[in-house]
């Protein structure tokens, strides 16, 4: 049995306050989410990650901006560290503003300029991608790392295992980070994995693999770190399995007939934020004025994001089938081009 | 000189990865084997184990890794070393290299090049007989490629990596002992337009890939009847091809015939 990784004490306070404001900075930005789609100022599909903030703060935190992040459809955490409430708020609001022109929506959020791979709707499709992006890193003598999320589902995908053994055979310079959040959509993973400790699965392929209780923004951040670390300086691939709860629903469409309401109240006892500014509150670190402040800011850059979708313009139509092709005219400005 | 499709293929691949440092062939058996096919037998000698990259048996998680090296600034060229297979990744081929430009709003070009053997008449039972390239012509975001002659073999390689979106390269299996005569100075070609293969007046005849070399022996045959047939070789499949001479044969010769290995039988157009 895996042994599962907690944190080491208590933190600075001053990075204490930025990993609580981050984690406040998803939490508002779903939470408004959620509100616009019911609104339906948003459409297409919603998958919110609520609950799961600290496996996002902790991760982005060590990696450098060079680094490349690779996530699932349930990433707006993830983009958040890197874009904009505005570009991400207009993507979902199927905005020419959004960063992805509104072509990508919730599930697809892509941005070139921070790195950021997305938003990919199909479970495990992503770890290839990622796969592909630490090869070509590692074939161009680059120190980069290329952070790849999935759920607990993709486990039972092939893709997972083909991409977990091509990495390590190959030595790539890729972080797997499993969020285990116990639930493929609505099937436990004990009704659907004969072996449920994830990270020995990671440790078959002879990839160094920790789990890490993910309710704990320190300890995943601890975690991260030292794999972030051991990846750039060639250590070949790492695998963190990060034990997280999903608080809400999977979709907006979901009744949750599979889990009983007392099993997520116990989970959220374990609140990621209020787990932090508990412990911040006990050290004297987040004095109330300042957790007022900082909780006015995140509402007010949220309202900012929202009031930028909002005010964002429509595609026009005649670009209905731009970007299914490059544009190969001479001289043509393409919106971007795969670069190292 | 004389070569054959495949030392042409093969000289395409070399030239390739001569020219640019950020091409590299990976793929089932390419390197120590040779490939399936024998298509790239020495490269991994001129080339190394780098640049010519054996792969386990996970067709999903190599052609993925080609999309990713391509968002990274490579120019993979991926081998599947039969169609049949490629079914295997086609969540990677349909889903993420056909879609990321579009989804991601012009951000992310795919510049991948997907090579694989394609067509029946080698005994070889259903699956590994499958002619899926106009299967795949129906995915927006694809180009596909059937070159059917030796210039084809030798000249499209380099074109379709100049292409900044992901170009699957179909090569008839059928056709890789073909023997004939290249220019010396054989190089890239247009991979836009179809070809006139035997030009004519009375009928035209319209084929692909590995149908190319029995059509124009039909054509000869049709000749002996009086019947003067022209032949138009496609070259590409699907939706990114202007096909301007098809038109104008038909306006010619008044009738079009189409034909290609895996149909049942030759269908009349018009």
């Amino acid at each position: 049995m895996t042994a599962v990784r907690a944190s080491q004490g208590p933190a600075d306070a001053d990075h204490a306050s930025h990993l609580l404001r981050q984690m406040l900075r998803i939490r508002r930005l779903e939470e408004k989410c959620v509100e616009l789609y019911s609104a339906a100022r948003i459409r297409g599909f919603l998958h919110v990650y609520i609950g799961e903030e600290a496996v996002a703060a902790g991760v982005l935190e060590p990696l450098a901006a060079e680094d490349c992040v690779v996530a699932t459809y349930r990433e707006h955490g993830h983009a958040l560290l890197r874009v904009s409430a505005g570009a991400i708020l207009a993507e979902m609001y199927g905005r020419l503003e959004g960063c992805c022109r509104g072509r990508g929506g919730s599930m697809h959020l892509f941005d070139a300029a921070t790195r950021f791979y997305g938003g990919n709707a199909i479970v495990a499709g992503g770890l290839p991608l990622a796969v592909g992006l630490a090869l070509a890193d590692k074939m161009s003598g680059r120190h980069r790392v290329t952070a790849c999320f999935f759920g607990e589902g993709a486990v039972a995908e092939g893709e997972f295992h083909e991409s977990l053994n091509l990495a390590a055979l190959w030595q790539l310079p890729v972080l797997f980070c499993c969020e285990n959040n116990l639930y493929a959509m609505g099937t436990a993973l004990a009704r659907s994995e004969s072996q449920t400790d994830i990270a020995l699965k990671a440790a078959g392929y002879e990839i160094p693999a920790w789990a890490v209780d993910g309710m704990d923004v320190f300890a995943v951040e601890e975690a991260a770190r030292r794999a972030v670390d051991a990846v750039r300086s060639g250590g070949g691939p790492h695998f963190l399995e990060l034990r997280t709860y999903r608080f809400r629903a999977h979709s907006m469409f979901d009744p949750e007939l599979y889990r009983e309401k007392a099993e997520v109240a116990r989970w959220m006892e374990r609140d990621p934020i209020r787990l932090l500014k508990d412990s911040m509150d006990a050290a004297g670190q987040l004095p109330a004025e300042t957790w007022e402040t900082l909780q006015a800011d995140v509402d007010a850059e949220m309202a900012a994001g929202v009031e930028f979708a909002e005010a964002g313009t429509l595609e026009p139509v005649e670009e209905l089938t731009r970007f299914v092709y490059s544009d190969r005219t001479p001289g043509a400005d393409q919106a971007g081009r795969a670069a190292g | 000189m004389k070569t054959t499709y495949r030392e042409a293929l093969r000289a395409a691949l070399r030239d390739a990865l001569e020219r640019d440092g950020r091409v590299f062939l990976m793929g089932e058996d390419v390197g120590r084997y040779g490939g399936g096919f024998a298509v790239s037998l020495g490269l991994l000698e001129e080339f190394g184990p780098e640049r010519i990259r054996d792969t386990p048996l996970s067709e999903s998680g190599f052609v993925g890794a080609g999309i990713g090296a391509a968002l990274g600034g490579m120019r993979p060229v991926v081998e599947i070393m039969t169609v049949n297979f490629s079914l295997l990744a086609l969540d990677q081929i349909v889903n993420n290299a056909a879609t990321l430009l579009h989804m991601s709003g012009g951000q992310f070009n795919v510049p991948l090049v997907i090579r694989m053997t394609t067509g029946a008449g080698r005994q070889l039972g259903a699956q590994h007989s499958h002619s899926l390239e106009g299967w795949y012509a129906h995915i927006p975001g694809l180009r596909i490629l059937t070159p059917a002659t030796l210039a084809d073999a030798r000249g499209m390689l380099w074109t379709a990596l100049e292409d900044p979106d992901p170009v699957l390269i179909f090569e008839h299996g059928s056709l890789y002992n073909v023997a004939g005569e290249l220019a010396d100075d054989a190089g890239p070609v247009d991979i836009g337009t179809a070809a006139i293969r035997r030009p004519g007046t009375g009928v035209t005849l319209i084929t692909y890939g590995g149908t190319l070399p029995a059509v124009l022996e039909a054509a000869d045959q049709l000749a002996g009847e009086g019947i003067d047939a022209e032949v138009i070789d496609l070259r590409t499949c699907g939706r990114s091809t202007t096909q301007p001479s098809l038109a104008a044969s038909a306006g010619r010769t008044g009738q079009w015939w189409w034909t290609r290995a895996g149909a049942a039988a030759a269908s009349r157009l018009r």
